[in-house]
């Protein structure tokens, strides 16, 4: 839609020109995949920060400008996002469940990439795959699947709430440190833990004071990414939040925007969105930081693409 | 995705369990299998044993009172009845079902091939042109995936009230004259919604693989006489053809399984395959359907989830 705003009308003779010094040379910036890329960006990102800027709103509306005041952050007595307490209920349970997951899934995660990196037994294989499956089956699939199980054989173990959405989620993420681990173990190799091993360590010892210090960046990275996508998380807890002070922010943003959502969810999102760009932004200085001098670019392409 | 021993290492499977013959090191056989053990465990109990539920209470029955499911874990009672009245919601003739079959399919085609077309023409852009704004542009390109899905649809959500922005700038340019129902459920509108929700994870991807392709690699085809676009068909395109695959698969995946962008974009009229499942769900009664439905799901899903796992083990293997 900002595509065509950006680029300015051109007659059909300097096309053609265009055209023709283009063929000549094929290096030169094109024009039409620049404005493309900013029509994209503008596109992708003009919205979010729209919604960012209502939650300032003075008025009831999301969709109409009615004067500036942080009337749903903090100055409603009742209805803003710092007073009302089922909003005040789902910001904590949102980072309660976030940094459990992030306590359950990264040392599980962590310590399966390192076996199955080394394990060459028959059963490694299976295992691996499972893992690597639970990565790309749809959400939806997983979260009706785990509701199935905590509503009828796990019923009298596990009721819904916050254990329940607990488990589902760390299912859900432990995949990221498998593969986020796992792709660093194979650029360091095995060759610092044996020369640690030929110097009279322990296994243990060579795991604990070589490799999961070589392993850092990796595990960190783990944990950005991990706590990010749990705070974003919405189809899983869903499914199996159970007392209405078991769901967190994602969830009452979706049924608010289902009735009449007020400025005050915006401001919910503002707060899942600084919060995951935070611990991304953290996550990636200590990366870069910890990823230094050890053959890693360390840029944010190796960052991103983990 | 098998670790491949270096050339000329013999692995050992004996009693003395895997042992690193270069080093000398030895560990004891139960050593490494004892790390993979937690997560093994994890998923057995809460990624198989799920499924298993799921068949179980799609080939169960109901409790005549409460009409809560009633899951058979038996195989051989197993019943199939409400799996083939399923089935057949979908396709005998009060296919009550079809319409939001066929709409899953019409919607994730045409999301996934427009996600195809910005996502190229950006990532193409972000990897070959970009120059000293590069990691400038990357930020940018990487900063919606990290942004909830559910808040970007709410943004979009509010921009398309009646008299949201999108109406206000069509109606300053004279382009309507009254504000367009654009959440009336409008196919486009859901389409849309999904291109946007989705198309971070078909950028990533291809900027990857377009990235890596060499300048050296397109000087030659220049200099073997190919013309620029000839140049791209023949040696850029099939350099990036996995991961446009790649690409295609993982937004695909999700979209099949997405009720939430119906829901909050579109109306009845617009529901997708993952609003049976969601509606059903909660319905009581409707649990053996629910299952019936997920299963329904997972044979659509299984095939291109088979084939993203076996390309991405390929790509790590030639790495």
């Amino acid at each position: 839609m900002s595509s065509a705003t950006l680029v300015p009308p051109t007659p059909a003779s300097s096309t053609a020109s265009r055209i023709r010094g283009w063929r000549k040379n094929p290096w030169r910036r094109p024009r039409f995949l620049q404005a493309i890329t900013i029509g994209y960006l503008l596109w992708s990102l003009i919205p979010v920060a729209i919604a960012v800027v209502f939650s300032f709103n003075s008025g009831r509306s999301r969709s109409t400008w009615q004067g500036a005041s942080l009337r749903w952050w903090n100055g409603d007595p009742f209805d803003s996002l710092f007073h009302d307490p089922t909003l005040r209920a789902a910001m904590l349970q949102t980072f309660r469940l976030s940094f459990l997951t992030v306590l359950i899934a990264v040392p599980i995660g962590t310590a399966f990439a390192i076996g199955i990196d080394r394990w060459h037994g028959r059963p490694a294989r299976p295992a691996n795959f499972m893992m690597l499956l639970s990565f790309v089956v749809p959400e939806m699939i997983l979260g009706v699947s785990l509701f199935l199980l905590f509503t009828n054989l796990f019923k009298n173990l596990v009721p819904l709430g916050t254990t329940a959405q607990l488990l589902g989620l760390a299912t859900f993420q432990m995949s990221y440190p498998v593969i986020i681990v796992r792709a660093r173990l194979l650029s360091i190799g095995p060759e610092y833990e044996e020369a640690a091993m030929d110097l009279g360590a322990k296994p243990g010892q060579s795991i604990r004071r070589v490799l999961l210090p070589l392993l850092s960046p990796a595990i960190l990275a783990s944990v950005a990414v991990v706590f990010a996508d749990s705070v974003d998380d919405f189809v899983i807890v869903r499914y199996l939040s159970g007392p209405a002070n078991s769901e967190p922010l994602s969830v009452k943003i979706y049924s608010a925007a289902r009735s009449s959502p007020t400025p005050a969810v915006n401001a919910a999102a503002t707060v899942m969105l600084m919060a995951t760009l935070a611990m991304i932004i953290v996550g990636y200085l200590v990366y870069r930081r910890f990823a230094r001098g050890t053959g890693d670019a360390g840029d944010m392409a190796s960052f991103t693409q983990l | 995705m098998e670790t491949t021993s270096p050339p000329g290492t013999k692995r050992r499977r004996g009693w003395r369990g895997d042992a690193d013959q270069r080093s000398g090191a030895w560990y004891p056989r139960w050593y490494w299998p004892s790390f993979t053990g937690p997560g093994t465990l994890w998923l057995v109990l809460l990624f198989v044993l799920p499924f298993y539920t799921v068949l179980s209470v799609a080939f169960g029955t109901v409790e005549p009172f409460f009409r809560t499911p009633l899951p058979v874990y038996q195989p051989w009672y197993w019943n199939f009845a409400t799996f083939s009245t399923t089935l057949e919601k979908l396709y005998v003739s009060p296919a009550i079902y079809q319409p939001a079959l066929i709409r899953t399919f019409t919607y994730v085609f045409a999301a996934s091939f427009i996600c195809l077309v910005i996502g190229y023409a950006v990532a193409y852009y972000a990897a070959r042109f970009a120059g000293k704004h590069r990691v400038l542009v990357l930020v940018l390109l990487v900063a919606p995936f990290w942004i909830s899905y559910l808040m970007r649809i709410y943004a979009w959500q509010s921009l398309l009230q009646p008299d949201g922005y999108v109406n206000d700038a069509l109606g300053a340019l004279h382009l309507v004259s009254s504000p367009v129902l654009w959440l009336s459920g409008k196919p486009v509108t859901v389409i849309l919604g999904l291109v946007y929700g989705y198309i971070p994870f078909m950028i990533l991807p291809l900027y990857g693989s377009l990235d890596r392709i060499e300048a050296s690699m397109l000087e030659a085809g220049r200099d073997l006489g190919a013309s620029p676009s000839q140049t791209f068909r023949r040696v850029t395109l099939p350099l990036s053809k996995p991961a446009i695959l790649a690409g295609l698969v993982i937004v695909a995946l999700p979209m099949f399984g997405d009720y939430y962008t119906s829901n909050l974009l579109g109306t009845q009229q617009t529901s997708m395959f993952g609003n049976l499942i969601d509606t059903s769900v909660y319905q009581a009664g409707q649990g053996p359907e629910a299952g019936s439905l997920v299963l329904i799901l997972m044979v659509i899903v299984i095939a291109p989830m088979l084939y993203y796992l076996r390309e991405t083990r390929r790509a790590a293997e030639s790495a």
